[in-house]
């Protein structure tokens, strides 16, 4: 009972500052993340804005503060569609069993097996690089994780009493899925929504840093790390701000999950 | 013999995704825009010179002919010529392994090294000191990008300290000594997240073990709480650490994938890479189909040590 | 009319670099062993090693000049020398060529050099599946004949006054028939240099030739290694295991070396023009007030500041620096958004407008790419930047398919300015009075009368816009003090070793 407020307040509040600046990103930074000023190319942090400038001369401030909204957006809309699809696979596959459950779960398999940056460069290959690539890639690697996780969960509901009762009561499947299974088991859903979505975070950047990521002026922060890399000696502070922001976004959604999960799970609450 | 038919059953599982996956992989990559022989020739070339390597390399041939070609060729241990290098596809990829397959090993025997004295010790004396340090250890290590790690291994140690190369790889012929350095900070870089995974893994896991009645029986018989620990959780908890082990080969692959592209390490990663933009098709199919093949076995074989390891399985015999 | 240059080549200096070399080696002990050795870091590992095979920029940086020479050759400062023509004659109607083949000279695995063989490397260039990505080049060429041993014909099908220059360039090597297959892997050609061992992913070795018929070079081994990351590059150049780079490709790490005496720097001009080019068929781009209009919203200079650094030259027409015909046509429409906001509206984009700017996935690309997005938005134009996977996506999308607005590339083929009369070609530039001097080039009958083609051509693109000509690239080159007789400027992408020697 003492661990777990700290890792939810913790998560909540540095999740709500990702938000909040994403947010705010839209209407007001400190300067134009997309104007680029030559002469203040390279300029270190107090020298020209909070953060200082990259390789153009850019505020590197107000481009972090931008991509939060790229980062979080990306992830958040591969996390949701993955995890909608990986869902509904995964109750419907508790549901309905038998030859259907053994399918839809080996298919799960095979989309475990492939690595994901492997598959999301094929993919990159195939669609061209740019968000819907992005989104795609991280949400087809949603949907094992989620029709994994609901699948577990929703069983464990399904062989509960009153489940049982509302089947000897003549509902079907669907109707039962959607009046018992889904409400019980939402609160794992969200948990996993929040740590994917972390995840989701950590693949867009790789992907952007692999050059597979929005395209510019668009701010992101793998490509931010990827054209920091040649001014590693020249102009360290591109690198730190941007890696900062990916680890910090990550840990807030993480911290987040657990804390949820410690939450609603109390039996997960006595063993730690 | 259920054990055996069920292995069997696995396997013919395991030949007929790879089937479906073979195909997967083929077709999104023919459906890819570029052509290798355009690329190969280079943007001076005149139609008919492309004509004449495209049938030298016999990208003119039907899609399934060249399907079947491969396929063929797979079965019977051929991976084919790569378009560009003119190379057997197999030598080119064991040339890449040779860097890869180390890198991950290193990497893992590092995680390992870290996380399970660190996870252990955080399990044995929870909200101690060590817990939270281990904790705080796994949140921000799952967190932080393997890639940014290792540009500031790179800011820090190399570029900073000046020990160690910022990247390359001199290859085995430079000695077995050179080599290695080449491959500590990338290993680092790619260990730290794999640690802060199993180390989270292996504390959940001992203290669930420490509850468990035959460890508990162990102390009620008088077992020193230190000789329980090694001697009955450990090695029982250790399954779950496998288990996660083989579940993060995939991510594994893909953090080498990120790490080589920092440090410019000629590994498997960077071979992918590369011939997927030169439309070297018939390499990348190969390094994929590959890939797919070895999370497979591996997931197969932590299946098998399931079997081996659980001590309900093993207490039922 | 016809002309003649004749030369002999001089043994002279290189028997003077190896006295050099021993001097050296008497001083340092250590010197001892890199004497005799250069080890020269090349970016991009070529597929394979035959420049005659595929698209030999990078195969020809490792053996253009080391391993394998041609009939011609083009020197350091650009110019014309003949190499294994000892000399030739050109008809009057410069519709054939008689070279004079170099005696005594022999092949790596022993094979001589002679007309036949001369003969066999031109007609596999020809040949129909000939798989050489600059065949194109060389098409005039209707028949070669080899009346004897020492002597060469070739028979054109129409003049061409750059075909010698063509001739000079790595795509058309000498080769013999034993070895023509086998030179991806194994390189057998004329060369001071035979190679010895290639480490693939790692290094080429090759080791002076006895044989050479220009006597042996100073150096006993020459190792080309491949580090594609320029941190990388730095560290080995740092720790002594290479002793230098000719391009180097991050300007922002190449002030480090100029104030370092152990070190000697060269800021030289490459022929790799960096070019925005237009898809001149589609509106806006066919109206050529949108295209000047878009060339004055750039200033190339901070352009180049952000992009290279300040290393590499703003240029204002589709040519290097490096070539005696350059000239500075920047100021045909220079850097000036309130005259580029005014063409815009006459040409009845007042507001601006928007298109899709399709940049490769090359570094160079893309932070030039950015910066002109940032400048188009000042005169209210928006580029949509789409990544395009580069060499794949991008050859087959924007240049075969010519489906694009706008994108950006470096050219590196030398004295490629007549691409924009080539049709059809990506930037689909039509236009007859540019062709008409490209013709006129070709037959071009005095020396003077090509330059003045090539002055004429250049300013014609420089007003027509036909792509926005933005920079001509550095060429950074980095060696160990000490070490000379490397090029300076890059006339044609190599790493000409033949020349190099230690000194003290």
């Amino acid at each position: 009972m003492k661990r777990f407020p700290i890792s939810l307040i913790l998560g909540g509040l540095i999740t709500g500052a990702l938000i909040g600046a994403a947010l705010l990103s839209r209407v007001w930074t400190p300067a134009d993340p997309t104007a680029m000023n030559i002469l203040n190319r390279l300029k270190g942090p107090g020298e020209a804005g909070l953060l200082g400038a990259d390789q153009i001369g850019r505020d590197v401030f107000s481009i972090i503060m931008a991509g939060a909204w790229t980062s979080l957006g990306i992830a958040m809309t591969a996390t949701l569609l993955g995890g909608a699809i990986g869902t509904l696979i995964g109750v419907s596959a508790a549901a309905k069993g038998g030859v259907f459950e053994r399918l839809a779960m080996a298919i799960n398999g095979v989309l475990f097996s492939f690595p994901p940056i492997l598959s999301a460069i094929l993919l990159g290959a195939l669609m061209g690089p740019g968000a819907l690539t992005s989104i795609t890639a991280i949400g087809v690697f949603m949907i094992p994780v989620f029709a994994r996780v609901s699948r577990g969960a929703a069983l464990q509901i399904w062989s509960r009493d009153f489940v049982q009762a509302a089947r000897m009561a003549g509902k079907g499947p669907a109707l039962i899925t959607l009046q018992h299974i889904l409400p019980n088991i939402s609160a794992q859903i969200i948990v996993q929504l929040a740590i994917q979505t972390g995840l989701g975070i950590l693949s867009e950047a790789g992907l952007s840093f692999l050059g597979m990521g929005v395209a510019p002026p668009t701010p992101s922060w793998g490509r931010m790390l990827a054209d920091a890399q040649t001014f590693l000696s020249s102009a360290p502070h591109l690198v730190l701000a941007p890696g900062l922001a990916i680890a910090l976004a990550v840990l807030g959604l993480n911290l987040l999950g657990d804390g949820l999960r410690d939450l609603t799970d109390p039996r997960r609450r006595q063993a730690s | 013999m259920p054990a055996l038919k069920k292995l069997s059953r696995q396997i013919g599982g395991l030949v007929i995704t790879l089937w479906i996956a073979s195909l997967v992989i083929f077709l999104l990559i023919e459906a890819a825009p570029g052509d290798a022989a355009s690329i190969m020739l280079g943007t001076n070339a005149a139609p008919d010179t492309v004509a004449a390597l495209r049938s030298e390399l016999g990208l003119d041939r039907p899609l399934l002919w060249r399907y079947a070609g491969w396929l063929g060729g797979v079965l019977s241990g051929d991976l084919g010529t790569s378009y560009t290098y003119g190379v057997p596809v197999a030598g080119l990829i064991a040339d890449r392994l040779a860097v890869t397959v180390p890198l991950t090993l290193i990497a893992t025997l590092l995680s390992i090294l870290i996380s399970l004295p660190l996870g252990v010790w955080a399990a044995n004396r929870p909200n101690g000191p060590v817990d939270t340090l281990a904790s705080l250890f796994s949140q921000v290590g799952i967190a932080v990008p393997n890639f940014w790690i290792g540009l500031l291994l790179i800011l820090g140690v190399a570029l900073g300290l000046g020990w160690l190369t910022p990247g390359g790889f001199p290859g085995w012929q430079a000695g077995i000594g050179a080599a290695f350095e080449a491959l500590i900070l990338p290993s680092i870089a790619l260990a730290v997240p794999q640690s802060a995974v199993l180390t989270r893994v292996t504390r959940a896991a001992v203290i669930e073990v420490t509850n468990e009645d035959f460890v508990r029986t162990a102390r009620a018989k008088g077992l020193s709480r230190g000789r329980a620990l090694w001697r009955h959780t450990v090695p029982n908890a250790l399954l779950p650490v496998v288990t996660m082990l083989g579940l993060q080969i995939p991510f594994l692959i893909s953090g080498a994938v990120l790490v080589e592209n920092v440090f410019t390490l000629p590994g498997i990663g960077t071979l992918a890479y590369q011939a997927l933009s030169q439309r070297d098709l018939i390499v990348v199919q190969n390094v994929v189909l590959m890939f797919t093949l070895i999370v497979m076995v591996v997931n197969l074989i932590v299946d098998a040590l399931y079997t081996v390891l659980d001590p309900r399985l093993r207490g039922r015999v | 009319m016809f002309f003649t240059l004749r030369a002999t080549f001089q043994t002279f200096t290189r028997s003077a670099s190896a006295a050099a070399l021993l001097a050296a080696g008497a001083l340092a002990p250590h010197a001892a062993l890199a004497a005799g050795s250069v080890s020269f870091i090349q970016a991009v590992e070529p597929a394979g090693l035959d420049p005659t095979e595929g698209s030999p920029v990078a195969a020809g940086q490792v053996t253009w000049q080391n391993v394998f020479e041609g009939l011609v050759t083009i020197d350091r400062d650009g110019v014309l020398q003949p190499q294994l023509a000892t000399g030739w004659d050109i008809s009057e109607d410069g519709l054939s060529y008689t070279f004079a083949l170099r005696p005594g000279v022999s092949f790596h695995n022993g094979a001589a050099f002679d007309s036949a063989v001369a003969k066999f490397s031109l007609e596999r260039i020809l040949a129909e599946d000939s798989t050489n990505g600059q065949k194109a080049l060389y098409s005039v060429i209707d028949s070669v004949e080899a009346p004897d041993p020492a002597t060469l014909v070739l028979h054109l099908s129409h003049p061409a006054s750059d075909l010698l220059y063509w001739l000079g360039f790595p795509a058309a090597v000498m080769v013999e028939p034993g070895s023509a297959e086998s030179n991806g892997r194994t390189p057998v050609g004329t060369g001071p240099f035979k190679l010895d061992e290639w480490r693939q992913g790692d290094r080429v070795i090759m080791s002076a030739f006895d044989g050479y018929w220009g006597g042996a070079p100073a150096l006993d081994t020459l190792t080309a290694r491949f580090i594609a990351d320029p941190q990388a590059q730095v560290a080995a150049l740092r720790s002594g295991q290479v002793d230098g780079i000719a391009e180097f490709g991050a300007p922002e790490l190449f002030e480090q070396f100029t104030s370092d005496k152990g070190f000697t720097t060269h800021v030289g001009t490459g022929e790799m023009e960096v070019v925005a080019g237009m898809n001149n068929a589609k509106p806006p781009f066919d109206d050529v007030r949108v295209r000047r209009a878009l060339m004055m919203a750039v200033d190339r200079a901070l352009l180049v500041e952000a992009v290279k650094s300040g290393f590499g030259t703003p240029i204002g027409s589709h040519f290097s620096p490096a070539s005696p015909f350059y000239e500075d046509l920047t100021d045909a429409f220079p850097y000036d958004p309130e005259a580029a906001k005014a063409l815009l509206a006459e040409a009845g984009y007042a507001d601006g407008f928007e298109f899709t700017f399709k940049v490769p996935t090359r570094t160079y690309a893309q932070r030039s790419a950015e910066v002109l997005q940032a400048y188009f938005a000042q005169i209210d134009v928006t580029a949509k930047i789409e990544s395009s996977d580069f060499p794949a996506a991008w050859i087959q999308d924007v240049f075969k398919d010519t489906n694009y607005d706008m994108t950006i590339i470096g050219h590196a083929e030398p004295l490629d300015i007549n691409i924009y009369a080539r049709h059809p070609y990506y930037f689909n530039y039509e236009n007859p009075e540019f062709d008409a001097t490209i013709a006129e080039i070709a037959e071009a009958a005095t020396p003077e009368a090509r330059a003045e083609g090539y002055r004429a051509a250049q300013e014609l693109l420089a007003q027509d816009v036909p792509a926005l000509f933005l920079y001509s690239e550095p060429k950074l080159g980095i060696w160990k003090s000490g070490l000379t007789g490397v090029w300076e400027n890059g006339p044609v992408p190599a790493n000409d070793m033949t020349d190099a020697h230690w000194v003290e």
